[in-house]
């Protein structure tokens, strides 16, 4: 299946064309954060402070690189299991992200806000790290560099591979590929 | 006789196997994904297999490790009770060996102290957890197994009641492999402890993780509980990082030891396809 190349940020014509299971190559500016950084996303939201960054349109990436080497952007770059977001990723949907890659299932609230806002979420391979890296042009801290690994980062991605697991018809491609290869009742 | 080994030659191995572990997937996972990759029915499933196999042999170049992830380091000590430890302390040899390694090796630090309030970056990814067998002999073998966190958070312990029998411990196994799904990374090694203590149990289930992957236990008995669950788990439908397919699991490793006439503990650690650990004879 040829894969959807997108561009970020991503507008609503975009995500209704996005479809459970479709794979996409994306290029432009992605943010990342994990735990920690939505902790603080959130806590900051609440405050009713600004964010480092405009999330309107934007992808939210769940990962943690490793160092990058001497003339290396990034190090390592793969995925982080995504529930851990999940009690904070409905509260930036609300504001305008349009986009999560992690692995792993979402939360049926993160579902719900997800068709709500009109957003996507999107899987990497999880422990394809090293090949994602290469797909990563540039990487900057912008906030929370106390953080280390967990830090706020931009970065500039060029065909940066990924699957469309929730879409915003309510669909899910974990369910769907598991339905179709189960062998077992239930 | 009493052998004399050094701790700088400790710390300085256990620097080596941090970084051989995150750069050089063994040749038993890599053969055990081949497989798997010419049964895969999937072409969702190849795909990611094929992508998986081509993140290996980049990583294996040494600039990049293979995850991001590079773990808590866990390491396996079986000292020889005829060694005699000089120039200082055996655990603080091993971890500043961790502390060289993941910095030289560029490898992620992540570890936070306090874990339920501040979770402050160590820097260092230090303390490594520690296990410690005394054996015969006079040699000191380091088994160094980083665990990534997303496999790691996908345990689980129960303690049956004796009455669940074999067909029980099976029934659960599967099902705690189901309800996993993609988060672990599959496809997966499966560990399995049966017996012994709430601390025994997944010692050995994690312990089971070390085993070249696929090698059935020597037991016929647990061997063929081990096949039988595996071919369970491979029906569950998951499949390569949870797209759908047939590769949910490599392996299913199964270590038992025994219990009390109340107890059959038994524990379920699983490791990422990302499967490390190097280990030196001293």
């Amino acid at each position: 299946m040829a894969a959807i190349e997108i561009t970020t940020p991503l507008t609503d014509e975009v995500i209704e064309q996005l479809h459970a299971g479709d794979n996409v190559l994306i290029t432009g500016t992605i943010y990342v954060g994990r735990d920690a950084a939505h902790k603080r996303l959130v806590a900051a939201l609440d405050a009713g402070e600004e964010l480092p960054f405009d999330p309107r349109g934007q992808i939210i990436y769940y990962m943690g690189p490793s160092p990058a080497r001497p003339g290396r952007p990034i190090g390592s770059a793969g995925p982080t299991t995504s529930y851990r977001m999940d009690p904070y990723a409905p509260r930036l949907l609300e504001v305008g992200l349009k986009g999560m890659i992690g692995k792993g299932n979402r939360s049926q609230p993160v579902r719900e806000a997800m068709q709500k806002y009109k957003a996507v979420y999107f899987a990497a391979i999880g422990g394809a790290a090293a090949l994602i890296a290469n797909s990563i042009k540039e990487a900057e801290v912008i906030a929370y560099p106390d953080l280390g690994a967990e830090a706020l980062r931009r970065l500039r991605v060029e065909d940066f591979p990924a699957v469309v697991v929730n879409d915003i018809y309510g669909n899910d491609a974990y369910e769907m590929g598991k339905a179709q290869y189960r062998e077992v009742d239930g | 006789m009493v052998r004399e080994v050094k701790t700088e030659i400790i710390t300085s191995e256990v620097a080596r196997l941090c970084v051989e572990a995150c750069y050089y997937l063994g040749d038993d996972v890599l053969a055990a994904l081949k497989k798997a990759r010419a049964n895969e029915p999937s072409p969702v499933g190849q795909a990611v297999l094929d992508q998986i196999l081509q993140n290996a042999e980049i990583a294996s170049r040494g600039e990049l490790p293979l995850c991001q992830d590079t773990g808590l380091t866990v390491v396996f000590l079986e000292l020889g009770q005829e060694v005699h430890i000089v120039g200082g302390s055996l655990y603080e040899a091993i971890q500043e060996g961790v502390r060289k390694g993941y910095r030289e090796g560029y490898l992620r630090k992540s570890v936070v102290e306090k874990p339920f309030s501040a979770r402050i970056n160590t820097g260092d990814n230090t303390p490594a957890v520690i296990h410690t067998e005394i054996v015969p002999g006079d040699r000191l073998k380091i088994t160094v197994a980083p665990k990534g966190g997303g496999s790691e958070n996908m345990s689980y312990l129960r303690m049956f009641s004796p009455a669940a029998g074999r067909q029980g411990i099976i029934d659960w196994v599967v099902e705690c492999v189901d309800k996993s799904g993609a988060n672990p990374c599959p496809p997966i090694i499966v560990g399995v402890g049966i017996g012994g203590t709430i601390e025994q149990t997944t010692l050995i289930a994690k312990k089971a993780l070390l085993r070249p992957v696929g090698q059935p236990h020597p037991d016929p008995e647990v061997a063929e509980m081990e096949a039988e669950i595996l071919e369970r788990v491979n029906k569950l439908g998951i499949g390569p990082q949870g797209l759908g397919g047939r590769t949910t699991a490599l392996a299913v490793h199964v270590e038992t030891f025994p219990c009390h006439i109340a107890s059959m503990p038994a524990a379920v650690n699983i490791q990422c396809h990302s499967a490390r650990h190097k280990e030196v004879v001293i």
